[in-house]
């Protein structure tokens, strides 16, 4: 997998991103979840130093916290490109051309899924149906929706973002 | 200075993803231009979702419908007069004439897409809170009763008596028990959860206080996916909103009772649909599938007794306490009572939303609203029941639609989802596909799910390959044996589902002779 060139998070960054978290959520049931996505909202994934400090935090191990955050797909353990491109690969989106419109996608951006295009402006991934089943095929860009959407369509998507 | 005129364009992500917010800016910038006075909703979508974006513009003579409307279109529509309702190729009439919506029985619908899902007012002039109102002068016996005799059954898939679930929970004794709604609605071709939850968010507020109220339950969990960020906003927003006008906390509607909930964000894994998964998710863990018993009614979240129901189970209870038990009974067939929100999705022309009694066919829905394929060909297999339903050839596409019907023939309802396909599709890829899914949202848990679909996968891909075609059969078939009666949940145990039901319907896909069932017409 390529990793875009980005300057890695500063300890104090990851250090007080992961704080804030657990502060927020402090004393609320079940908290791991909540913690892990405000964690990533902040700093686009989950570095490996915000384990041990959720874990001591929670009174987890390492481990444990680890294999929460391997267990999902959503969390990140590396950093994505700018832009997020999530191709839906389900059952709707292949009655509507979806298998094309991933194969297109992945032609362009010179990658597979899980992967950074090669110039480093855009991460695939597949996602498992966005609820846009009437509309099919769908996609999502930084989290939000787009139905209905052809080669050109995504091309056109991607460009006005800048890629 | 004219008459301020109300325009109602959808927020429904199903909007939104085809331009709704593109259209509301040209609407806004055309209006000024023009010196127009208009005030724009944004309501929930009337479910016709061919047509979104879909325009609604009030006229005395009702609400107009134009689309699906472009930005591109929208000066276009000022000339024409669309104000005044004029007629336009995008104009569709009155919206309540439209015969796809006209012809259904919107009774969990009833306010999606009329309503601002976030206007506390809107809601209870649209008979909202009532249901609320009637269960605050109840035992909490006599409103699980009133469910049991609804008919209800879980939305979910699994069709199990809501109010019996309920009764267990009632009837466990514990110092905290909780609601969890289970919105990981993560079936290919379903999307009514996102559709309540976008829509009209305060019905499953309200669903899951009433049945806080009936169990004594004091605090509730919606389980949304990750993949549904603008479900999970407009749920925050409807949920301060209620607490704000105190339809959550401390006193529920005058009986000193407390209820009151919060979202949880799952994390793109489908197995968190599963409901003890999704318990273990919200406890913080890894998604893992747990042995039953104990029951979840018994000792569920965090140990408590808990009430497990899908969004549209919980978003139908309202209405049941509203108008009555023998009300919703009223409408479908044998065992199956009340309406299902089916979702018309794949390869169809008019996908939506169709909110219909039980009992009718699948070539009703396919044709009827469907209008047939989207692409023109022949359409040739649906797949019911989201990625763990069968794919139906056309021979049964006109077995009524009811729970233990679909079960006579190796099929389930499910969450009322249907995808279709045309006569391009490959069903030995579907079949691996299947399989596939299996492997990659596999739990890990146990080993008929976790191994079984890895060589599913391997196994169909040879029979593709027409490598010692006959003996994988006989393997898959085998496997598919084990995978339905040896997996813990429903993943490995109905992933045999779709992948039978395409090699035993149409095996000359798999290099078998071909099946005598031919596909059927285009419209």
């Amino acid at each position: 997998m390529n990793t875009p060139p980005k300057a890695p998070l500063s300890e104090d960054t990851v250090q007080q991103a992961t704080q804030e978290a657990l502060h927020r959520h402090a004393g609320q049931k079940g908290n791991l979840l909540p913690i892990l996505h405000d964690v990533q909202h902040a700093l686009g994934h989950i570095p490996e130093a915000a384990v041990p400090l959720i874990a001591q935090a929670l009174q987890l191990s390492r481990a444990e916290v680890h294999g929460v955050i391997s267990f999902y797909p959503h969390f990140r353990q590396t950093p994505s490109a700018d832009l997020v491109l999530e191709v839906c690969r389900a059952e709707s989106c292949q009655a509507m051309g979806g298998d094309q419109l991933a194969a297109h996608a992945q032609q362009k951006l010179g990658c597979g899924f899980h992967a950074t295009s090669t110039d480093g402006k855009v991460t695939l991934e597949p996602v498992y149906c966005l609820g846009l089943c009437a509309q099919s095929p769908a996609v999502m860009i930084n989290g939000r929706p787009h139905a209905r959407v052809t080669p050109a369509k995504l091309d056109q998507l991607l460009g006005a973002q800048g890629a | 200075m004219t008459d301020t005129v109300k325009i109602f364009i959808p927020r429904d992500s199903a909007a939104l993803a085809v331009g709704a917010n593109d259209v509301v800016q040209a609407i806004e910038r055309e209006a000024t231009a023009r010196g127009q006075s208009i005030q724009i909703v944004r309501n929930g979508s009337r479910g016709l979702l061919w047509l979104e974006p879909m325009v609604e513009v009030q006229t005395p003579q009702g609400r107009m419908a134009y689309g699906p409307v472009q930005a591109e279109d929208v000066a276009g529509l000022f000339d024409a007069g669309w104000l005044q309702g004029a007629s336009h190729p995008l104009a569709h009439g009155l919206t309540d004439e439209i015969p796809y919506l006209k012809n259904q029985q919107r009774l969990t619908f009833a306010r999606v897409g009329i309503t601002d899902p976030l206007s506390l007012s809107d809601y209870q002039a649209h008979g909202g809170l009532a249901g609320l109102k009637r269960a605050a002068t109840m035992e909490p016996a006599a409103i699980v009763d009133e469910v049991i005799e609804s008919g209800l059954r879980g939305r979910g898939g699994a069709a199990f008596p809501t109010g019996i679930k309920w009764k267990t929970v009632l009837t466990t004794p514990a110092q905290q028990k909780y609601i969890a709604c289970n919105a990981d609605e993560g079936d290919s071709g379903t999307f009514s959860d996102r559709m309540i939850m976008e829509g009209d968010p305060y019905t499953l507020i309200e669903g899951m206080t009433i049945a806080g109220l009936a169990v004594g339950a004091t605090y509730g969990y919606i389980y949304v996916r990750s993949e549904y960020p603008d479900a999970v906003a407009t749920l925050n927003s409807a949920i301060q909103n209620a607490r704000a006008a105190g339809w959550l906390g401390h006193d529920i509607a005058g009986t000193g009772r407390a209820f009151d909930l919060e979202v949880r964000v799952g994390a793109g894994a489908y197995i968190c649909g599963e409901e003890t998964s999704m318990l273990e998710s919200l406890e913080g863990k890894r998604g893992q599938v747990r042995s039953k018993p104990p029951l979840p009614a018994i000792k569920g979240l965090f140990g408590q007794p808990t009430v497990i129901n899908n969004v549209i189970s919980l978003a139908t209870v309202p209405i049941i306490l509203a108008k009555g038990a023998a009300y919703y009974r009223d409408y479908g067939m044998g065992r199956s009572k009340g309406t299902l929100p089916f979702q018309l999705a794949g390869n169809l022309k008019h996908g939506g939303l169709v909110e219909r009694a039980f009992g009718l066919t699948l070539r009703e829905l396919l044709y009827d609203y469907g209008g047939g394929s989207a692409s023109g060909r022949p359409l040739r297999a649906v797949q019911v029941g989201g990625p763990l339903g069968a794919y139906l050839p056309e021979s049964q596409w006109d077995t009524p639609i009811d729970y233990e019907a679909y079960v006579g023939i190796s099929a389930m309802v499910g969450h009322g989802g249907l995808v279709a396909f045309d006569d391009t599709v490959d069903m030995s890829k579907m079949a691996q596909y299947a399989m596939e899914f299996c492997a990659v949202e596999s739990c890990g848990k146990c080993t008929p799910c976790r191994i079984g679909a890895v060589r599913g996968t391997e196994v169909i891909e040879k029979i593709r390959a027409g490598n010692e075609r006959e003996q994988q059969i006989h393997l898959l078939r085998d496997l598919c044996d084990t995978m339905l009666g040896g997996s813990l949940c429903a993943l490995g145990g109905m992933t045999p589902y779709p992948v039978l039901s395409a090699l035993d319907h149409f095996p000359e896909d798999f290099g078998l002779a071909k099946s005598s069932q031919p596909a059927a017409s285009a419209v």
